[in-house]
């Protein structure tokens, strides 16, 4: 099992989640988030202010996902967040020691979504 | 002042058999246009609420909005009790007398006996409490100074006596029989039956709001992080908000300050609409040209400082003056605002810049554009072959500046004996809504738990709850 944890561009959001129903991936936590990265801050005035932005926001996704699901995940991620652009964000897979499902006390591939088809 | 000359002539030839005779007849026109234009220019203080609240960063926004909102209670009472009658009566050169205290004697006709004022044509208790809502906004702009950084209760006794010792005497000398109404006799010479044009208030209430601003900006101190951190406002659709509503109040303020409806009221009514228009133009152009970009701020900017200059001129000049003046004015606020940042006096919301200045421009441009074929009861300017005119619009700002500095440098430094005026940094860095009010605008309430009742006596001894109770120590 991993942990993918993505920071995404927010406007992409959408294709992001799109991709990721397409290959079944329906268990997953998102979160606003702000970052910096490799972009270019913007400047902005507020009266005779000008002060320059220097955190991007970012939305977070975290995903637990077994064995098989790790690279669709990551694919499914990495071409529809990406623009080409700096900005476009990182993926992280993190190892996972052990998963519960709350509702049930299933654990581990059995409280991943979705439970993989394999068990 | 004499735009109520104006008045009285009118009704001399309409009614000549009566003219000089108290009671006037009530017009129902004038008082229902003013019964409009108090309630107009009320609502003028919870739009300067919303400007000034979108301002500042979302920690100080209810204590922002609070400094706008309370003074229409406290100065409105304090008007009611002594403010009108230190401000109307009759009185002497300087100050009303006492006749009307607590609006006793201010009667439903329209009658101007006691009065510092000429003939009115609507009932004497709608004039008084029209005036009173000039009163309140006039203080509660003076909070844009000093916002995010002043405990409140020595805010709220320095609004209350401030409308009471600065702005009637003033408001006296210029619109009930005072020294600025006799201006040019006081000084004699060629410049006898001249006095100062100031049609809706641009000395006595911006000019006077602008520099005590100042006094008290520099007596309270800069806030901590001022220059050394970004400060940005927190809702700027708040601050658009603001401005589109003190738009409208201000049909009010300056139409309504034709204490009548009919011709007066209408030229004073569309030089409102047309000055910010002019302004708008001019800020956004300025702005795309120095910054790249037309900012909502500056917008919103902007219209606040075509109302303030076109304020004094409105019933005074054509309709091509007013925007000449609105246009104007764009300069000298827009790079006011540009300069004070970057110097150590922190008027947070650039009052001076904004009403100071544009005040002052207006002031000025009313010298300059005044017209007699405009407002019979006016005077000619500087263009229209009066240059003595300017001299006399000079001297009013500047009795009007010096009084109002003293005046204000004297109360808070008596403000300060009775009552703390500074919170300390840790209570200005958790910011004045928690530490001043003891509520927060924009909270969910995830990990707020209930105090019941029982609870509530042990809470109240325990320091983490007593620690930001009470604000007066």
């Amino acid at each position: 099992m991993k942990l993918i944890v993505a920071m995404i561009r927010p406007e992409k959001l959408n294709d992001v989640l799109r991709a990721l129903y397409k290959i079944d991936v329906r268990g997953f936590t998102t979160s606003k988030v702000e970052g910096h990265g490799a972009e270019a801050e913007v400047v902005q005035t507020y009266r005779g202010t000008t002060v320059k932005m220097t955190l991007n926001e970012k939305v977070r996704l975290e995903i637990g996902v077994s064995e098989s699901f790790v690279e669709p995940t990551v694919e499914a991620i990495m071409s529809a967040a990406r623009t080409g652009e700096v900005g476009d964000g990182k993926i992280f897979v993190l190892p996972l020691d052990k998963v519960y499902r709350i509702r049930t006390g299933e654990e581990d591939a059995a409280a991943v979504t979705p439970v993989p088809l394999s068990i | 002042m004499m735009r109520k000359t104006f008045t009285t002539l009118a009704l001399f030839f309409v009614f000549s058999h009566m003219a000089w005779a108290n009671p006037q007849e009530i017009s129902s026109g004038d008082t229902a246009w003013m019964l409009l234009s108090a309630a107009l220019v009320l609502l003028m203080t919870p739009a300067l609420a919303f400007f000034y609240g979108g301002l500042v960063r979302s920690k100080n926004v209810l204590n922002t909005m609070s400094m706008s909102f309370s003074a229409l209670g406290f100065v409105g009472v304090a008007w009611i009790a002594v403010g009108y009658t230190m401000a109307f009566g009759a009185g002497n050169l300087f100050l009303g007398d006492f006749n009307f205290a607590f609006f006793n004697n201010v009667t439903t006709a329209a009658d101007n006996t006691g009065l510092g004022v000429g003939a009115i044509t609507i009932p004497h208790l709608l004039f008084a409490l029209y005036q009173g809502t000039f009163a309140i906004i006039t203080a509660a702009l003076i909070s844009g100074a000093v916002v995010e950084r002043m405990k409140f209760p020595a805010y709220i006794a320095f609004i209350t006596l401030w409308a009471v010792l600065v702005y009637a005497p003033m408001a006296h000398w210029v619109w009930g029989g005072g020294i600025m109404a006799k201006i040019g006799d006081l000084i004699g010479g060629s410049f006898a039956g001249l006095f100062a044009l100031d049609f809706a208030g641009g000395t006595v209430v911006h000019i006077n709001a602008a520099v005590a601003a100042v006094v008290v900006a520099l007596m309270v101190g800069p806030r901590k992080d001022y220059a050394k951190k970004a400060i940005l406002p927190h809702n700027v659709p708040f601050v658009l908000l603001g401005a589109a509503l003190l738009w409208l109040g201000w049909f009010g303020f300056n139409a309504g300050s034709a204490w009548a409806s009919g011709e007066l009221a209408a030229v004073a009514f569309v030089n409102t609409a047309v000055a910010p228009m002019a302004t708008l133009v001019a800020w956004n152009l300025l702005d795309i040209f120095k910054k790249g970009h037309a900012t909502a701020v500056g917008t919103a900017t902007a219209i606040v400082v075509g109302l303030v200059a076109v304020t004094p001129a409105a019933g005074f000049v054509s309709t091509f003056n007013a925007i000449l003046i609105g246009v104007i004015a764009a300069f000298p606020c827009y790079f006011a605002i540009e300069y004070r940042v970057r110097t150590k006096l922190d008027d947070s919301l650039d009052v001076l810049a904004a009403h100071g200045v544009g005040g002052f421009t207006g002031a000025i441009l009313t010298g300059v554009f005044a017209q007699k074929t405009v407002n019979a009861a006016g005077l000619d300017g500087l263009l229209y072959g009066n240059p003595a005119q300017l001299v006399i619009q000079f001297v009013a700002i500047l009795v009007a500046i010096v009084f109002s500095a003293v005046m204000t440098y004297l109360l808070v430094k008596l403000i300060g004996l009775v009552l703390p005026i500074r919170p300390n940094e840790k209570e200005e860095g958790l910011g004045m809504d928690i530490t001043q009010h003891g509520e927060e605008a924009y909270t969910s309430g995830e990990g707020a738990i209930l105090v019941l009742d029982s609870e509530l006596q042990a809470a109240e001894a325990s320091a983490s709850v007593r620690e930001f109770r009470p604000v007066l120590t």
